[in-house]
């Protein structure tokens, strides 16, 4: 079992229903998110091309924050998911800068906080607060060690791509393009 | 192709628009871990060559610094962190690829060593002080019993020490200023240099020690200036990411204090003047000491702040 994520950006209008959906569900103080929305414009006026992506903890399968807490407050679940133990965490910061995405922050309590692809959800077998929301269905969960899951079977018919992928990470969420 | 980026949604403190996790208490700390680092080095180095008495200053008087250095080091790191009550569990594991976690255990072996070398040798630095009290009679003696075996194990710390405070931020290959592996040997050269400078100035009185840590001076500063070097070409010749990173200090809004404080002032400066104080000429000790510890605490400074603005490119 190893939890993934695929975002179709062709689908998604940047409406940040996402964002709210999740600051909602896993009470994200105010000011702070742990997802959020990144517009991208490219090409020259009059032949432009707009990109929305929802982006979140990547979930890195080599993840640097894992590797370098120094109490191993940061950790990876088996089924792939990268946490956070707030109770370990001793606020260093050193997870935040190891993260190339900037995905974590410092909550206000003072421990690091980030996404956790809804956990708790996960475990009773729902979907994460910002699939079950998002009104155009881009963002899809699931099982990229199952094929016949829909992110595997998206992963083989659609092109895709992943963030920084040159860091290293293996990020384990994927932009369909 | 022209390309724009727009973040929505997300304003977070420390994070938007530029990352600020690590605040001044970090850079200080970088200085006096490292700076401690380089005393305990030299001071055990010269015990172990039995030049304890030759060189009083290196071995006796300069380490003083180190314990003071190494305390405010920790409360720096200590007053950084932001779940401070959950301190103690860097000490519940060791984790190797955790370059924090390594400098942790480091500074709990060194600190109380530091102590104890430098209270072995309290009478020395204080002439005057006579200890009544048994207890620290017991304990000056105790240092003094086991100073060879404090010594053999400073070594290691000290370069250990030293080099993780490059290493801490090397390790992060998403900051790409830091991402370099010259980085550890860098700031340990420049730990090496401020502790000399610092042994210069306890020094300066005895002619031995001063034309000896001229010269050591001089030749830490000539390294550093080599890894320096190597640190600026190697980002000009790499990655598009580590060349925008390091024209932040070659041109950007750091230029001024890397280029003035750290590489003319700092370095440039303080070699010619050691160089003209070993050729002879007369010059105020001070003058090549503050230059060089201002550099070094400059460098932490710029390399602390530039990195955090410097990133991925995606």
């Amino acid at each position: 079992m190893r939890y993934g994520m695929v975002i179709d950006t062709k689908k998604c209008v940047g409406c940040s229903d996402c964002v709210v959906a999740c600051q909602i569900e896993n009470n994200v103080p105010i000011g702070y998110c742990r997802d959020w929305i990144q517009e991208t414009v490219t090409g020259a006026y009059p032949t432009l091309a707009l990109e929305f992506r929802s982006e979140r903890c990547n979930h890195c399968d080599n993840a640097p924050c894992v590797r370098c807490c120094p109490t191993g407050a940061s950790h990876k679940l088996e089924n792939g998911i990268v946490m956070v133990t707030k109770d370990e965490c001793i606020g260093c910061g050193a997870c935040i800068q190891s993260c190339p995405y900037d995905a974590r922050y410092q909550h206000p309590d003072g421990y690091v906080d980030k996404c956790t692809f809804c956990s708790h959800r996960v475990q009773e077998g729902l979907q994460t607060a910002c699939a079950s929301v998002c009104p155009t269905k881009c963002i899809y969960f699931g099982d990229l060690e199952d094929p016949k899951s829909e992110v595997s079977q998206l992963l083989k018919t659609r092109t895709y791509k992943s963030l920084a992928p040159e860091a290293g990470t293996k990020p384990q969420i994927f932009y369909l393009i | 192709m022209q390309e724009e980026l727009f973040s929505s949604g997300r304003n977070i403190p420390n994070i938007d628009p530029t990352l600020e996790v690590w605040h001044w208490p970090i850079s200080v700390d970088l200085f006096f871990g490292g700076l401690a680092a380089g005393l305990l080095f030299f001071a055990a180095l010269f015990y172990l060559m039995n030049k304890e008495d030759k060189y009083p200053s290196i071995v006796k008087i300069a380490p003083i610094v180190a314990p003071i250095g190494i305390t405010i080091a920790l409360i720096c790191l200590f007053y950084d962190l932001t779940h401070k009550l959950y301190f103690w569990r860097l000490y519940l594991t060791f984790r190797i690829e955790s370059p924090m976690s390594f400098g942790s255990w480091v500074l709990l072996l060194i600190t109380p060593i530091s102590f104890l070398w430098v209270f072995s040798y309290i009478e020395d630095i204080f002439p005057k002080l006579k200890l009544k009290n048994n207890f620290l009679i017991a304990i000056k003696n105790f240092g003094a019993t086991y100073r060879k075996a404090m010594a053999i194990m400073l070594i290691p710390l000290s370069i250990s020490l030293g080099i993780y405070t490059g290493i801490l931020l090397s390790a992060f290959n998403a900051r790409p200023l830091w991402n370099t592996t010259i980085l550890g040997p860098l700031f340990l050269s420049s730990g090496l240099t401020c502790a000399a400078a610092v042994i210069l100035f306890f020094g300066r009185k005895n002619k031995e020690e001063r034309n000896l840590f001229s010269k050591i001076t001089l030749a830490t500063l000539l390294i550093q200036l080599f890894l320096m070097a190597h640190m600026i070409l190697g980002d000009f010749a790499g990655t598009e990411a580590q060349f925008q990173a390091i024209q932040l200090l070659v041109g950007g809004e750091f230029t001024t204090a890397f280029v003035g404080f750290v590489i003319i002032l700092g370095l440039i400066v303080p070699t010619l003047l050691e160089i003209l104080e070993l050729r002879g000429v007369k010059i105020p000790i001070l003058l090549p000491v503050l230059l060089v510890l201002i550099g070094g605490i400059v460098f932490r400074f710029v390399m602390v702040e530039a990195g955090q603005l410097a990133h991925y490119l995606y």
